[in-house]
């Protein structure tokens, strides 16, 4: 029975998770960006600094009429938001948070489990795209598809460098592995995973897939209301994700002074800074043509994670 | 595998951890159709031919649904399947490959292992694949 409630606790936490942070990121977005560039962002709703921006937004979003457009094909296109968002809650079980089991489940396979079913969400988008019968939503589409292959490999590769370094697949215990001489040894690996983690979400400067000023808005051209809704949250939920996941390979998760009892607070210091990072990056750089992503995946990112693969192996072999 | 004997683990567990996976999925399917559900309580549903007018900037769509796009994504695919297949079997070989009984000679094999992938790219590169303009 204790077991039970255990597990039922965790599917909670899980959930308040998914929900809660993806709105934090959204709503530094909009004051983020907002005074970079010089504005105030939104002030009103709330009340103070118009943090309730993104509540109102999602009642807007719930009162708005789900239109299906004559020529979709009706049950992929109603189904696609929910294979785009659902891969990232599966994700976050996966993520350690804290020592000693500060996790919602250890997997262990779990570097191979994230990547893999981060992977599918991308089945949503082209989903969209497909089922949409638009021309905009199907170049967006493929678009997303073209930049799977793009980024997935130097992710993959980069992944396998951090599983070379700690000698398991399990994402607690690379973190239980860690040293502070990780970071710098990783360093050009986690680049690497962090620049073709924004390419998967389709961030600035690599969001050619929703490119507004050619293509609309991709593959989520013809969507509106609760669908179109659960498209942005996906994509909220894959930076923490993201983020949380360079975090865990990459900068030692919880390690830090006082990882004993505020470990979980590294984890999420550390997490909340490179979504700022996202936040910035989407600020500071033009967006890229789509040649010159694939380009820059195929000739730089791929040709660097070889090398980390490699510097890793000579390190580890030396010093072991 | 060794680290889970020693842990004293055994295949309960194993099961156990991927189900409680399971049942995240289960929650997940459970959130989507509530707010599905909902969503249908609280919209309005008024159609109309114009609405469900395929988007095309506003102007009545030309054409079928297709759209002209690159080849060359084609290209980019195949190279993919080729190097992804490859990558996962470094993730067996990275849990091992420092483990007493292994060192140098794996690491060299694993120079000849990534020595194909950079051939393969270079050819790749050569042949002018991965470049369009």
């Amino acid at each position: 029975m204790n077991d039970t409630l255990d597990v039922v606790l965790r599917l909670i936490a899980v959930l308040v998770v998914f929900l809660v942070l993806p709105l934090l990121v959204g709503q530094t977005e909009h004051k983020v960006m907002a005074h970079m560039q010089g504005r105030l962002g939104p002030m009103y709703a709330g009340g103070f600094h118009g943090w309730a921006q993104l509540v109102a937004d999602g009642v807007k979003f719930a009162q708005k009429e789900d239109i299906v457009p004559a020529d979709a094909d009706r049950r992929v296109f109603q189904l696609a938001p929910a294979v785009a968002l659902l891969p990232y809650l599966l994700v976050l079980i996966a993520i350690p948070v804290g020592p000693d089991g500060f996790v919602g489940q250890t997997v262990d396979a779990g570097l191979i489990f994230v990547l893999a079913v981060m992977g599918v969400g991308v089945l949503g988008s082209l989903m969209a795209g497909w089922a949409s019968a638009n021309k905009f939503s199907l170049l967006g589409g493929l678009r997303t598809a073209a930049q799977l292959m793009a980024y997935e490999l130097p992710m993959l590769l980069t992944a396998a460098s951090v599983a070379m370094a700690a000698g398991t697949l399990s994402l607690p215990g690379i973190v239980d592995g860690y040293h502070w001489w990780w970071t710098p040894w990783q360093l050009v690996g986690g680049v690497v995973f962090f620049t073709a983690g924004l390419a998967e979400l389709q961030r600035p400067p690599f969001d050619m897939p929703v490119a507004d000023s050619e293509i609309i808005f991709g593959a989520y051209t013809e969507y509106t209301g609760l669908r179109f809704a659960l498209f942005l949250l996906a994509e909220y939920a894959g930076i923490v994700v993201l983020c949380a996941l360079t975090t865990v390979l990459f900068l030692g998760g919880w390690h830090g002074p006082w990882s004993g009892s505020a470990g979980w607070l590294w984890t999420l210091v550390k997490t909340a800074l490179l979504a700022f990072v996202v936040i910035w990056l989407r600020v500071s750089y033009p967006r890229l043509r789509e040649d010159q992503l694939q380009k820059l995946a195929w000739t730089v990112l791929i040709p660097l994670s070889l090398a980390q693969i490699a510097l890793t192996g000579v390190v580890k072999v030396v010093i072991s | 595998m060794s680290e889970r004997v020693n842990e004293g683990r055994t295949d309960v567990d194993y099961f156990h951890g991927y189900s409680v996976v399971g049942l995240v999925a289960v929650v997940g399917v459970l959130f989507v159709s509530v707010a599905f559900a909902s969503g249908r309580l609280l919209r309005p549903v008024v159609p109309t031919p114009e609405k469900m007018l395929t988007y095309e900037c506003g102007v009545d769509p030309v054409g079928g649904d297709w759209a002209h796009t690159q080849i060359r994504y084609y290209v980019y695919s195949f190279l993919y399947v080729i190097f992804a297949v490859d990558a996962i079997f470094l993730f067996p070989w990275a849990t091992v490959f420092a483990a007493p009984g292994y060192g140098g000679a794996t690491l060299v094999e694993m120079f000849v292992f990534l020595g194909f992938l950079a051939v393969g790219l270079l050819y790749a590169w050569k042949k002018g694949v991965l470049e369009w303009t």
